[in-house]
């Protein structure tokens, strides 16, 4: 039981602020850590190795920095890493990134189940998951809130929808996307730590891929493109409404049906 | 590709220069300075930097596509077993005004099982066209099974941009549609609007909403975009059924998958308040446990969770999961309606980011006020009553 889970170095914090004249991003220093959503895929992923053997590698696209993420993961318990790290990679968006995770997984090989965290908590978008099992072909489930029996074939896991609970059973190869309260992540341990210091982590660049035409990656294969970023309308309204009961009963009830809560 | 050249020679401060980076992708090496990985072609290092220091690079522009052959705007038919999510209606009432701003035409896609009947009630929201894929095997939505239905839609129809409810299902089924055409898709949308040109404009809040960003697909058709429920907002139904349903063939369709539903089990409402969209909070200006259903029938008429202060659950009046502040639950909800409640500091920092705050307080200093939006002054038995009889009458 192979398993490659798929992990993203985040910014610390969101506290950005766009310049209202300029329009550029203001950052303040470039702390970074694991995203928290992708700690329940590992998880996920080590808990299911602990019953069932097999290995479990980790895999990320960043920066050289991003290192940070998968010797974070290594102190959790997972055997290998794979960063894929390129110019060629810069400013892609969710295509391009996940034809590129793709991409990174094609070369890992061997593996029966590949699982994301829920979403970033820098992008949001949830949606990284979905097109890389489109990029491999393979079936996928979101939102899985339980893994329950897993055989040679196949693997069991629970979702909730909105308004019903659903119990899938898929074949491997597939993706499953787990949600935050699947499971509660161990602590790092220092042991771990320790022991695995010297652990290589492999380096993929473009042309290490199966398909390095460098027109599908990064910003040039990348269909969205952002026109202009700037800072949220802020809600700093504030009215003060007195008068009778009735006066404010009404005034209430229209303002709930204008903001369509009735 | 387009890239970013760097000319050492031209940057006058170079630990300023590195600086300017908001990703850290800018490095010196050997006294020459040059582009990481962490690059997110934002291209600030190029209106920043010293002239001539940093150069973006653009390629040969691509190949155009004709955008004229893409016609109509489309919205996923969200549902669960044949049961239309509301948010269905609010996209066709954006679709529609999106449409109508370069003359396409409003579509719908309904895909499932014995869905045909509830087709019809599309009609009364200004679609021009319904396509129905309706047939057993498409009872339980599949990932997969449904991509490969929409793929014969747009293969066949070709539409401009498709719009599909954040939902669960919306949020898989979108991507892996968006992946299928190598096209662009953009999540979570809160504004969108219509170009001359067909392209789709969307905005969406990044960096958890502290930024907005404005996002484009130039050249690449359909245009995806998902939206959340209770964004946009649904038009009024009509009377009388425009438009027409259209039944079609799965024929040609791979409605292979290994994918098995075993079971599907009808939830249990059992919501948190931090999830909940609507709350109604109640302090200490409650006077007597008896009060609760008050404000409880209040809740639920707009469809509200309950929620408190610490001395109510000190008092053990309600539960302590129903507390919000720095020693319970903190939450985000669309509306907040606090009555009777003073505002203490550890209340207010666990509810501050909700996205409307109405407050109800007999005392006009009380410091809720500073942290609503709207400050209702008065009594909430004399109030809550009256609202409850407001909107009872208008349902």
């Amino acid at each position: 039981m192979n398993i490659i889970v798929c992990i993203k170095q985040v910014p610390d914090t969101n506290k950005v602020e766009v310049d209202p004249v300029t329009g550029v991003l203001k950052r303040n220093g470039v702390e970074s850590k694991m995203n928290p959503y992708d700690l329940y895929a590992i998880e996920t992923a080590l808990r299911i190795k602990e019953e069932k053997g097999g290995t479990v590698t980790v895999l990320t696209m960043g920066p050289p920095q991003a290192e940070a993420v998968i010797r974070e993961s290594y102190s959790l318990g997972t055997d290998a890493g794979v960063l894929l790290t390129d110019r060629a990679f810069a400013g892609a968006d969710v295509l391009a990134t996940s034809k590129a995770l793709a991409g990174g997984i094609d070369i890992i090989g061997d593996y029966d189940l590949i699982i994301c965290g829920k979403q970033s908590t820098d992008g949001d978008t949830a949606q990284v998951g979905p097109e890389i099992s489109e990029w491999l072909k393979m079936p996928s489930v979101t939102n899985v809130t339980a893994v329950h029996e897993i055989t040679d074939t196949t693997i069991t896991v629970s979702r909730e929808l909105p308004e019903a609970s659903e119990k899938l059973m898929l074949t491997f190869p597939c993706l499953i996307s787990v949600e935050k309260d699947i499971c509660i992540p161990r602590l790092p341990s220092y042991l771990k730590k320790q022991a695995t210091k010297d652990r290589e982590i492999k380096y993929v660049t473009l042309k290490d891929l199966r398909d390095n035409a460098p027109e599908g990656y990064g910003l040039n294969g990348s269909p969205t493109q952002v026109q202009r970023i700037f800072p949220p309308e802020v809600n700093d309204h504030c009215e003060v409404w007195t008068g009778t009961a009735d006066e404010i009963a009404i005034k209430t009830a229209n303002k709930l049906k204008e903001l369509k809560f009735i | 590709m387009p890239k970013l050249v760097i000319d050492t020679s031209k940057i006058t401060d170079i630990p300023a220069f590195l600086k300017l980076c908001p990703f850290g992708a800018l490095y010196e090496k050997d006294g020459k300075v040059d582009v990481s990985a962490a690059c997110k072609m934002c291209r600030i290092c190029v209106k920043k930097g010293p002239a001539g220091a940093a150069t973006f690079v653009e390629d040969e522009k691509k190949p155009e596509i004709n955008k004229a052959e893409w016609n109509g705007v489309v919205v996923y038919v969200d549902h669960e077993d044949g049961k239309i999510h509301p948010v269905t209606l609010e996209l066709l009432g954006k679709a529609k005004e999106l449409a109508a701003k370069i003359n396409h035409k409003v579509c719908a896609v309904f895909i499932g099982s014995e869905i045909t009947d509830n087709a019809e009630e599309l009609l009364h929201y200004g679609c021009d066209e319904v396509y129905v894929y309706d047939n057993p095997a498409l009872k339980h939505y599949i990932p997969e099974l449904y991509t490969a239905v929409f793929e014969n839609y747009i293969k066949t129809n070709k539409p401009c941009a498709i719009l599909v409810g954040a939902t669960t299902t919306g949020r898989e089924l979108a991507p892996r549609i968006a992946a299928r055409f190598k096209t662009g898709l953009t999540a979570d949308c809160t504004i969108l609007d219509m170009a001359e040109n067909t392209d789709l404009i969307q905005i969406r809040p990044a960096f958890g909403g502290n930024i907005m960003a404005q996002i484009v697909c130039p050249n690449n058709r359909p245009q995806l975009a998902t939206v959340r429920y209770k964004v946009m907002s649904a038009s009024e139904r009509t009377d009388a059924a425009t438009g027409k349903i259209i039944n079609c063939s799965l024929d040609g369709i791979d409605l292979n998958t290994t994918t098995k539903v075993l079971e599907v089990v009808p939830k249990q409402k059992v919501t948190t308040i931090e999830s909940a969209d609507v709350i109604v909070a109640v302090g200490r200006g409650l006077k007597a446990k008896e009060d609760i259903p008050m404000i409880k029938e209040f809740a639920d008429l707009i469809g509200a969770q309950m929620a408190c202060t610490r001395p109510l659950v000190e008092a053990g009046w309600m539960d302590a999961k129903h507390q919000i502040g720095l020693s319970g639950r903190t939450v985000r909800p669309k509306l907040i309606i606090c009555l009777g409640i003073s505002g203490a500091v550890q209340f207010s920092a666990g509810m501050n980011n909700s996205d409307i705050i109405f407050a109800i307080n007999t005392d006009p200093n009380a410091p809720i006020f500073k942290t609503a939006h709207y400050d209702l002054v008065g009594d909430i038995y004399e109030i809550i009553p009256k609202l409850i009889a407001q909107i009872k009458e208008g349902k």
